[in-house]
C-alpha cells in the first residue's frame, strides 16, 4: 500500500529531497558562492517536474486513504505553480545578486514553499491542507524579511507572520468545528455528512471560519490589510513571487475545500464567496487610485484580480471553476511580465518604485514601453488582450449561475480599475518631460520575460494556447 | 455525581481559571505560571479521555520545554508590560464589544449543536482497535499519516533554516574562536623565552 502511495507523491518527494540536498551541499561547500547556480538548478528542477506532471500524469489517483489527491485539477495547478515559480526565480537571480541578497537559502526556501503549494492543491484532508499551507506560509514569511538590514523588509516579514498566524488560528478553529460535526477530517467523509443541502449551525461556523482563513491567504477583502505593506516592504523579486505561485496555490486550495468537502452545500458558501469577490473587486479598484508606489499598486491590483477569480468560484459550477483556473493562469502570466518590468526599473543602480519615474519612458525605450502597454491593457481587461477574455470567462460563469448582479458589479469595478492601469500608460507616453531618466537596463533575462509575457497577451487570443481544454478537464474532476 | 465527572469539572475549572489569569495577571511571570497550570489541567483532561500519550506529551513538551522557554524570554526581555497594558486599555471597549458578539455567536452555534449521524462511526474508523493508544498512534503515524508526519518535519526544517537565515551574521569586526588553529599552535613559535637579568630591563 505504502509503495503505491509513495509513487503518487513522487514529485513532492523529489522536490523535497532536492531542497535538502541543495541545503546540505551549499552549507558544506561554497555557501553563497553557489547561490546563482542553485537558483538556476532549482528553476530547472521546477520545469522538469512541471513537464513530468503535465505529460505523465493521468487519471485520478488517491494516496494515503484519501489524504492526498492526484487528479487533473491538482496537475493543472501544479504545472502553473512550478512554471511560474521557475520564471520568478530566474528573474530574481540578477537583482538579488546585485543587491547582495542572493543567499543560498533563498532557492531552498522557495523550493520548500513550492512543496507546500503542491501539497495544498492536492489536499484531501484538513490536516494535509493545514500542513501544506503552513509549509508554504512559513517559507514565505522568511523570504519576505530576507533583506535584514531594511526596517521595511523586516516589518513586512513580521506583519505577514503575525497576521498569517492569526489567519491560521481562524482556519484551525474552523477545522476543529468541522471535525466536531463530521467526525472526520477527510474531505470525502465531510462531504458525506454535509450533503443533504441544509447543514447544522456548527458546521456553518466551521465553514465560514475556514473560508476566512483561506481568504486571508488569497488576500481577499476584508482580509487584505497585510497585502500592500508586505508587497512594498519585501525585496521586489520576492514580491513577484508572492503575486504569482502562492496565489494559484491558495485559489486551488480554496476550490478544493469548497467542492471536495463542502460540495453538497454550494448555496451556503457561494453567497459568502460572492461577497468576498464583490468587496475585493471594488476595494482593489478604488484604493489603487491614490497609489504612487508601483509595488503597492500591484498589491491592490492583485486584490482586485483575486476578486474576479473568486467570482468564478462563487458561481458554484464547473464552468466557474474552469473560468477561475483560466483567469489565474492569465493573471500569473501578466504578473510575471509586469514584475520583469518593475525589476528593471532603476535609476543610478538604485531600484525605483515611484510611477512618476516612468514619465516619457516610451521615448527612450519604445519596445519595452509597448510591451508594458500591452500588459497593462491586458490587466485592465481591454480587448483584444488575453486579460479581457479571462474577465469575460468569469463574468459569463457568474451570469450563467444566476449571479447577474455580481457580473454587473464586476464590469463596473473593472472600468474603475482601468483608470490606474491607464494612468501608468499615460505617464509612459504623455507624461511631463523630466531630466533624470531611468537607467537603460539591458538584462536579457528580464527583457525576455517582459516581451514573452506581452507576446502571450496578444497571441493568446487565438486559442489561449489550449489551456481552456486542460482547465475544463480540471474543473470536471472537481465538480461533479 | 460520579468520580470521573467530578474530576472532569475540577480539571475543566482549573484550565479555564488558568487561561483567564494568564491573560489578566499583571506580572508576566505570573502569567506564565498560570499558563503552566492550564497546560497541566488540560493534560488531566486528556487522561480522562483515555489519551495518556498526548497528556504526557503536553506535560513534557509544553510544560517542560515551551513554558520554561517562555519564562526565560519573559525574564530576559526588557519589556515594559505596564506601558503595553496602557496601550491596550485604549482599545478595551471595542475589544470587549467584539468579544461579547463572538461569545453570543458561539453560544448560538453550540446551543444548536448536533453532530452528524455518521460522526461517531467516522471518528472511530481511523484508530486501530484493541491496542494501547501509544501503540495505536505509532501504527498510524508511520503508515496512513506518513505524508503529514513528514510534512511536519519539513515545516520544522523551514523554521530552522529561517531562524538561521534571519539571525546569523558573520561580522568581520568580532574575534571568533578557531579551534583547529588553536590546537595547531606551536609553542616554539608563539612564545619566546627571555632571560632577564636582575636589575636590567629588556
Amino acid at each position: 500500500m505504502i509503495q503505491a502511495d509513495l509513487t503518487i507523491i513522487m514529485p513532492e518527494i523529489i522536490l523535497s529531497l532536492f531542497a535538502i540536498a541543495a541545503l546540505l551541499g551549499a552549507v558544506y561547500t561554497g555557501k553563497d558562492k553557489f547561490a546563482p547556480m542553485l537558483v538556476w538548478a532549482t528553476a530547472g528542477v521546477f520545469v522538469t517536474l512541471a513537464l513530468w506532471i503535465g505529460v505523465n500524469g493521468e487519471g485520478t489517483n488517491v494516496a494515503f486513504g484519501g489524504m492526498f489527491n492526484d487528479d487533473a485539477f491538482s496537475r493543472f495547478a501544479k504545472v502553473a505553480i512550478l512554471l511560474s515559480s521557475a520564471a520568478v526565480l530566474v528573474m530574481s537571480q540578477e537583482y538579488m545578486e546585485r543587491k547582495g541578497l542572493l543567499r543560498f537559502e533563498y532557492p531552498v526556501l522557495v523550493a520548500l514553499a513550492v512543496v507546500g503549494m503542491m501539497v495544498m492543491v492536492s489536499a484531501g484532508d484538513l490536516m494535509t491542507l493545514y500542513l501544506g499551507l503552513e509549509l508554504q506560509s512559513l517559507s514565505l514569511y522568511v523570504v519576505a524579511s530576507l533583506r535584514r538590514d531594511s526596517a521595511r523588509s523586516t516589518e513586512a516579514g513580521l506583519k505577514y507572520f503575525v497576521l498569517g498566524a492569526l489567519s491560521s488560528g481562524l482556519l484551525l478553529y474552523g477545522a476543529s468545528l468541522t471535525y466536531g460535526f463530521a467526525g472526520t477530517t477527510l474531505f470525502s467523509g465531510i462531504i458525506q455528512t454535509a450533503s443533504d443541502g441544509s447543514i447544522s449551525v456548527g458546521l456553518l461556523f466551521g465553514l465560514v471560519l475556514i473560508i476566512s482563513g483561506l481568504a486571508f491567504k488569497v488576500s481577499a477583502v476584508p482580509f487584505h490589510m497585510w497585502t500592500p505593506d508586505v508587497y512594498e516592504g519585501s525585496p521586489t523579486p520576492v514580491t513577484a513571487f508572492f503575486a504569482t505561485a502562492p496565489k494559484i496555490a491558495a485559489m486551488g486550495l480554496f476550490a478544493r475545500v469548497l467542492y471536495d468537502a463542502f460540495g453538497g452545500v454550494v448555496s451556503d458558501w457561494s453567497q459568502v464567496i460572492a461577497l468576498l469577490s464583490l468587496l475585493s473587486m471594488f476595494l482593489g479598484a478604488f484604493a489603487a487610485i491614490g497609489q504612487t508606489n508601483i509595488k503597492r499598486l500591484m498589491a491592490f491590483s492583485s486584490i482586485a484580480h483575486m476578486g474576479y477569480a473568486l467570482m468564478g468560484l462563487a458561481a458554484g459550477t464547473a464552468l466557474g471553476v474552469q473560468a477561475m483556473l483560466v483567469y489565474m493562469a492569465i493573471y500569473v502570466t501578466m504578473n510575471i511580465g509586469t514584475f520583469a518590468f518593475i525589476l528593471s526599473m532603476e535609476k543610478d543602480g538604485q531600484a525605483v518604485t515611484d510611477i512618476s519615474a516612468l514619465n516619457q519612458y516610451a521615448k527612450r525605450e519604445p519596445g519595452k514601453a509597448l510591451a508594458m502597454l500591452v500588459l497593462l491593457f491586458s490587466m485592465a481587461g481591454v480587448p483584444p488582450m488575453v486579460g479581457f477574455f479571462g474577465k469575460l470567462y468569469v463574468l459569463q460563469a457568474a451570469y450563467d449561475a444566476g449571479l447577474a448582479w455580481l457580473a454587473i458589479a464586476g464590469v463596473i469595478a473593472s472600468v474603475i480599475g482601468a483608470y490606474y492601469y491607464l494612468r501608468i500608460v499615460f505617464f509612459m507616453y504623455f507624461g511631463a518631460e523630466q531630466d533624470d531618466a531611468l537607467d537603460k537596463n539591458s538584462s536579457p533575462v528580464l527583457w525576455t520575460f517582459l516581451m514573452g509575457s506581452a507576446a502571450i497577451m496578444v497571441l493568446g487570443l487565438i486559442n489561449l494556447f489550449g489551456i481552456e481544454g486542460a482547465a475544463a478537464a480540471a474543473a470536471a474532476t472537481l465538480v461533479n | 455525581m460520579s468520580v470521573a465527572v467530578f474530576i472532569f469539572y475540577l480539571f475543566a475549572i482549573c484550565t479555564i481559571t488558568g487561561g483567564l489569569f494568564t491573560v489578566i495577571s499583571r506580572n508576566p511571570v505570573h502569567s506564565v505560571l498560570w499558563l503552566i497550570l492550564a497546560f497541566l489541567s488540560s493534560a488531566g483532561l486528556f487522561v480522562l479521555l483515555g489519551a495518556e500519550f498526548v497528556a504526557m506529551l503536553l506535560i513534557i513538551v509544553y510544560v517542560g520545554a515551551v513554558a520554561v522557554l517562555f519564562l526565560f524570554v519573559v525574564m530576559m526581555l526588557d519589556i515594559d508590560f505596564a506601558e503595553l497594558k496602557a496601550e491596550m486599555a485604549k482599545y478595551m471597549p471595542l475589544a470587549l464589544l467584539i468579544g461579547v458578539v463572538l461569545l453570543m455567536q458561539l453560544t448560538m452555534a453550540f446551543g444548536s449543536w448536533e453532530a452528524s449521524a455518521q460522526a461517531e462511526g467516522l471518528r472511530g474508523a481511523v484508530t486501530p482497535t484493541d491496542t494501547h493508544n501509544t501503540a495505536a498512534l505509532g501504527l498510524i503515524i508511520y503508515d496512513q499519516y506518513f505524508l503529514i508526519f513528514q510534512l511536519s518535519g519539513l515545516i520544522l526544517l523551514v523554521a530552522m533554516v529561517g531562524a538561521i537565515v534571519l539571525t546569523l551574521r558573520h561580522r568581520t569586526d568580532v574575534k571568533r574562536q578557531d579551534v583547529v588553529a588553536q590546537m595547531h599552535r606551536d609553542p616554539a613559535k608563539a612564545m619566546e623565552l627571555k632571560d632577564v637579568k636582575p636589575g636590567q630591563g629588556l
